[in-house]
């Protein structure tokens, strides 16, 4: 890691102490994890203390992971040109928690939250105009899920007699097939049966 | 006599327009010539780009990275290249990054190539499409010897490139590097100092410095404002460290800077390249390891341990650890990046596109209040939007 990033580490750390869940460094790239209500707070410090001055907003995504207890984690990227440095803020949400939106202090944020509601159904409270983006007008469901299926629920085409686009759910001419290569190969550490060698070894 | 209120008149610019520069629907609220707001909807060219690599082993999703921006489809699959890479832990030979930083050069001069002519030809400039197109053509072709592939070419791959240079290719980029500053100084005869086009584009779409900040722009319209900010020379990736370049800067961040800083990213880019075929260094263009990059055709022949790697490559594909990065380059239209997340199997968990023109689209309507119409094409031609990129 390299000199810059460490201070960088230690002066956030000893600012957001007890504001935030974690603060870690991986891959040379700084993580603050946290929750909603300190986020405002968190964005605003970043952006004008004079020693981080993140001022731009460089992307906001999300990551879904169904199996946890709070399933959402909105990702925001931050950047310093001051200092050369980038930041990235996870913050933990559930299915049905609103996070505040960052436009008043990033204008620039306004279209990736709406993606972001678009994609994951994660609503942003004060957003000022928070519509769908990318998905169809009048489209049903948040496509990024994990649990939406890849082929979607409706299909579209042109019905000659109605002279318009119609909608209908989707018909695979052949089911959808989920190749799964995972083998002995590299992506299991212990082969099958090996265990038993241990347990013998232990045994004496 | 009473003043009558009159209602804005609503206008639906596109999706089918030429100067739209692809799907995009811009309704815009008039007042008279004058835009009140505008308001892009964009999505019509979304293909679920980021949901399909969920679904796709590391290698698959290579190209998917080619149908975002097809205007350079190389530098993107660089910033994804460099996103598995860093979670592999491993680094391309010195051989593999020249190439890839040669490429990269020959993608930024096309984009800018197409960018610059089809922008002119926005405002009514028509001759600089015609001459640049038959530039641009040449740099296809180079994409195609070396890839087999003029657009979609999934050339650069985690690990280092696909395959070495042919044989004689690097006399032909050095040739064209020869000749190509005479016709960027012909396009600059056509616009520069032209009358018609100076008035379309100076003092159109200002941005100013804490503007371009804090709407999150990147490139040459970040550039443009004033801001010497440039990837390859904040945060050196690949070999950009090797390279003597400049950046160039633009003073008032209008319409005409972004086009004047265009103009010289071309001959910076003519420079590297020419950088490049000069001190390319011999070697392996991928990393040797046989469980990432595929063995040689000849050693499989004659090999069970190369075949073995090479069917399992291209069936189970490799394995990366758990962890998560945001990789960035700097693609012709700004930064580009990748955010991946992996879950340590061999399918990406998760991976969003940061598309530069996505940000720059977002700033639609606060660049467009108060201009003309007429305005908003030229605005749009200069802020370099490809909706492969902005839809994904």
């Amino acid at each position: 890691m390299d000199e810059a990033l460490k201070e960088l580490r230690d002066y956030i750390s000893d600012a957001l102490a007890g504001k935030v869940e974690a603060i870690e460094v991986a891959y040379d790239e700084l993580m603050v994890t946290l929750r909603p209500d300190v986020l405002i707070a968190i964005l605003n410090y970043l952006r004008d203390d004079q020693n981080c001055q993140f001022k731009q907003i460089c992307d906001i995504t999300a990551v879904d992971y169904p199996q946890r207890a709070e399933r959402f984690e909105v990702v925001y990227n931050l950047m310093s040109h001051r200092y050369n440095q980038r930041i990235r803020l996870k913050v933990l949400c559930d299915e049905d928690e609103a996070v505040p939106s960052a436009t008043g202090l990033f204008p620039g944020a306004n279209w990736f939250e709406r993606e972001v509601w678009d994609m994951y159904g994660i609503p942003f409270s004060d957003h000022p105009d928070l519509r769908r983006m990318l998905s169809d007008y009048g489209f049903e469901g948040h496509p990024l899920r994990k649990d939406f299926p890849l082929t979607g629920y409706v299909e579209v085409r042109y019905d000659e007699e109605l002279k318009r686009v119609v909608y209908e759910p989707v018909k695979l001419v052949q089911d959808f097939r989920s190749f799964e290569f995972e083998s002995p190969w590299e992506g299991m550490l212990q082969l099958p049966g090996d265990e038993k060698a241990e347990s013998a070894e232990e045994a004496g | 006599m009473a003043e009558t209120q009159i209602k804005p008149l609503t206008l639906n610019f596109g999706p089918q327009h030429p100067a739209a520069h692809g799907v995009l629907r811009l309704v815009l609220e008039m007042d008279g010539e004058v835009i009140e707001r505008a308001d892009p909807h964009v999505g019509l060219l979304h293909r679920g780009t980021e949901k399909l690599i969920e679904y796709k082993t590391y290698l698959q999703a290579v190209p998917y990275f080619d149908r975002l921006d097809y205007v350079a489809p190389m530098n993107q699959e660089h910033a994804y290249a460099l996103a598995v890479e860093k979670l592999l832990g491993i680094e391309v030979p010195k051989r593999g990054q020249y190439i890839r930083v040669l490429f990269s050069e020959i993608g930024r001069v096309a984009n800018h190539l197409l960018n610059i002519t089809t922008f002119a030809i926005d405002v009514g400039a028509m001759t600089p499409i015609l001459w640049g197109f038959e530039q641009r053509e040449k740099l296809m072709e180079f994409y195609e010897r070396v890839s087999g592939a003029r657009l979609h070419a999934a050339y650069f791959r985690p690990g280092g490139v696909h395959q070495d240079l042919p044989a004689g290719l690097l006399d032909d980029i050095a040739r064209f590097c020869e000749t190509f500053p005479q016709v960027i100084d012909d396009f600059e005869t056509l616009l520069t100092d032209n009358r018609i086009f100076r008035q379309r584009t100076v003092d159109i779409g200002v941005v100013t410095r804490e503007e371009a900040y804090e709407w999150g722009f990147s490139g040459p319209v970040l550039r443009g404002s004033g801001v010497p900010w440039d990837l390859r020379r904040a945060q050196p990736y690949e070999s950009y460290d090797d390279f003597d370049f400049d950046i160039p800067v633009g003073k008032n961040g209008d319409c005409f800077d972004r086009y004047l800083v265009r103009i010289e990213e071309m001959r910076q880019s003519v420079k590297i390249m020419q950088q490049c075929i000069q001190n390319i260094p011999p070697g392996p263009v991928q990393v040797t390891d046989n469980k990432i990059a595929p063995p040689k055709r000849g050693e499989m022949k004659r090999s069970m341990e190369a075949l073995i790697h090479h069917f399992k490559l291209y069936t189970e594909g490799y394995h990366v650890p758990p962890g998560e990065t945001y990789s960035v380059v700097e693609a012709p239209k700004g930064e580009f990046g990748v955010f991946l997340v992996s879950d340590g199997s061999n399918k990406p968990y998760k991976c969003k596109i940061r598309a530069p023109g996505f940000a720059h689209l977002a700033a639609m309507d606060f660049l467009c209040k108060g201009h003309m119409l007429a305005d908003s094409v030229a605005i749009l031609g200069s802020l370099d939007i490809v909706f492969g990129e902005v839809d994904r």
